[in-house]
């Protein structure tokens, strides 16, 4: 049976060993905001050994591209963006302390595997669903890489965010579970 | 000869992508509401909970249904007695394009396919426009326009099979390209199946078949059964809302044929995600 959480990041290794694939999480406090080429550039600094614009260790990146604000707001419509772009960088990036990442689609099983290593998740937020998300971000600041536009990385300050465990640090995916399950043979 | 301003169509097309942005469209409302009604499985259910809500937030405080305000994909069909002036008529659906997403707050989205740089600063807002043409016989514009996402459009495929695989070589097919996409179009979706004539012209017709009304059957009966069909095998695959798993994974397939070549059997498949943003304006 899945399961409910109320989490506050940054996650522990405790937090993320208590999730299930198919659970449902309320993430509140600070996430950050990653796209394709904003994943290049944190990379290339972890192999360059250079500081990271924001402290790595039980943090949740976000892959998103938001509309832009409308004056008084702080950010515009913002659902997940299709994760399998990141496949390539994710591991590096839990490797060095990368605790959660929120998209929509399937992930390779790299991913899947450093999440089972270093213990780490990924969630599934519901695509497409830009405006309800972005109503539950209260604050959010570009700290780096302005010129990517949507593809910046932005601070975000978020309240009961809610996402589901896709792929846990058990090695279980939700999308094989649950399709089987409804899947019609002939 | 109908005289047309150029400005008309500019002010025209960006009322229509920004009203488009934020409105749900009356049949892609209905059909997410038949499929959270008969979704068998309590984890999709609440997506499509979630789905609903998000249309009633955007609609009410106009806000964008989802961050990917696509491309500006545009059919049109001009009347060969219309006369545009002050301006080409592609110029003038590229400038309303431009100011709707300005003014709209919508995201610029195109960027240079090799060096991948946001082409915002260098030919304007969300530019150019996919524009395909039809001329027709009278003294109107009409333009239909969809704003389409990355996402559904990444999962498209095209190929061109051998005649003897005939409709269920077809059906194969486009179970296939499904499947492969699994969750990442954002499902529930509307499948658009472009079958026959030149490679091209099945991949246009792929794309025009999403213009139609959500779950509209085609007018011939016989490619109205093919497509009731499809949408059953389809929703086999178990997929469900968001790829969670559950009974409602494809709202509706559309299927456009055309005659094609003796030696060829083209079959294009083109997705479009729950979020169906389809308009249309005559001039």
């Amino acid at each position: 049976m899945s399961q409910v959480h109320y989490l506050t990041t940054p996650l522990t290794d405790e937090d993320i060993m208590n999730l299930k694939a198919g659970d449902i999480v309320y993430l509140s406090g600070t996430i950050f905001t990653a796209r394709d080429a904003a994943h290049k550039r944190l990379v290339d600094l972890i192999e360059n050994k250079e500081e990271l614009p924001f402290p790595l260790q039980g943090a949740v990146i976000y892959f998103v591209g938001p509309t832009p604000p409308k004056p008084g707001e702080p950010i515009g419509s913002a659902g997940p963006t299709t994760s399998y772009r990141m496949d390539s960088y994710s591991p590096t990036l839990i490797k060095y302390g990368l605790k959660g990442m929120i998209g929509k689609g399937k992930r390779n099983q790299a991913v899947k595997d450093a999440c089972k290593e270093y213990k780490a998740v990924y969630f599934g937020a519901t695509g497409g669903a830009g405006a309800l998300l972005g109503k539950l971000i209260k604050e959010a600041e570009v700290i780096a890489y302005e010129e990517l536009g949507p593809e910046a990385i932005r601070m975000l300050k978020v309240e009961n965010f809610p996402v589901t465990v896709i792929n846990d640090a058990y090695g279980n995916d939700l999308y094989e579970e649950g399709r089987k399950k409804y899947e019609v043979k002939d | 000869m109908r005289e047309i301003a150029y400005e008309d169509i500019v002010k025209a097309v960006k009322n229509m992508v920004i009203h488009t942005a934020t409105n749900l469209p009356e049949d892609a409302l209905k059909k997410l509401k038949e499929a959270h009604e008969k979704e068998k499985s309590p984890v999709a259910k609440k997506v499509l909970e979630q789905l609903l809500e998000n249309a009633e937030i955007a609609r009410t405080e106009k806000r964008p249904l989802c961050q990917d305000t696509g491309l500006a994909v545009y059919f049109v069909k001009v009347g060969q007695d219309v006369h545009v002036t002050g301006g080409t008529l592609t110029d003038a659906i590229n400038k309303g394009t431009e100011e709707g997403y300005i003014e709209g707050y919508l995201r610029a989205s195109t960027c240079d396919c090799f060096t991948r740089a946001n082409l915002k600063d260098v030919i304007g807002y969300n530019l150019p426009a996919v524009i395909h043409y039809d001329i027709v016989e009278g003294d109107k514009i009409e333009i239909e326009y969809a704003a389409k996402g990355g996402g559904s459009e990444n999962v498209s495929r095209a190929r061109v099979l051998a005649p003897a695989q005939g409709p269920q070589g077809v059906i194969d097919f486009v179970k296939e390209v499904i499947s492969e996409a699994g969750p990442n179009p954002c499902p529930p979706i509307i499948v658009g199946v472009g079958i026959g004539g030149t490679f091209e012209k099945a991949a246009v017709a792929s794309k025009y078949a999403l213009f139609r009304e959500a779950g509209k059957p085609h007018p011939d009966p016989e490619v109205a059964e093919f497509e009731k069909e499809l949408l059953y095998e389809l929703n086999k695959l178990g997929i469900g809302a968001m790829g969670m798993g559950g009974t409602e994974t494809v709202l509706a397939v559309h299927v456009e044929k055309n005659p094609c070549h003796i030696a060829s059997l083209p079959v294009s498949v083109n997705v479009q995600c729950h979020s169906s943003r389809h308009n249309h304006v005559t001039i």
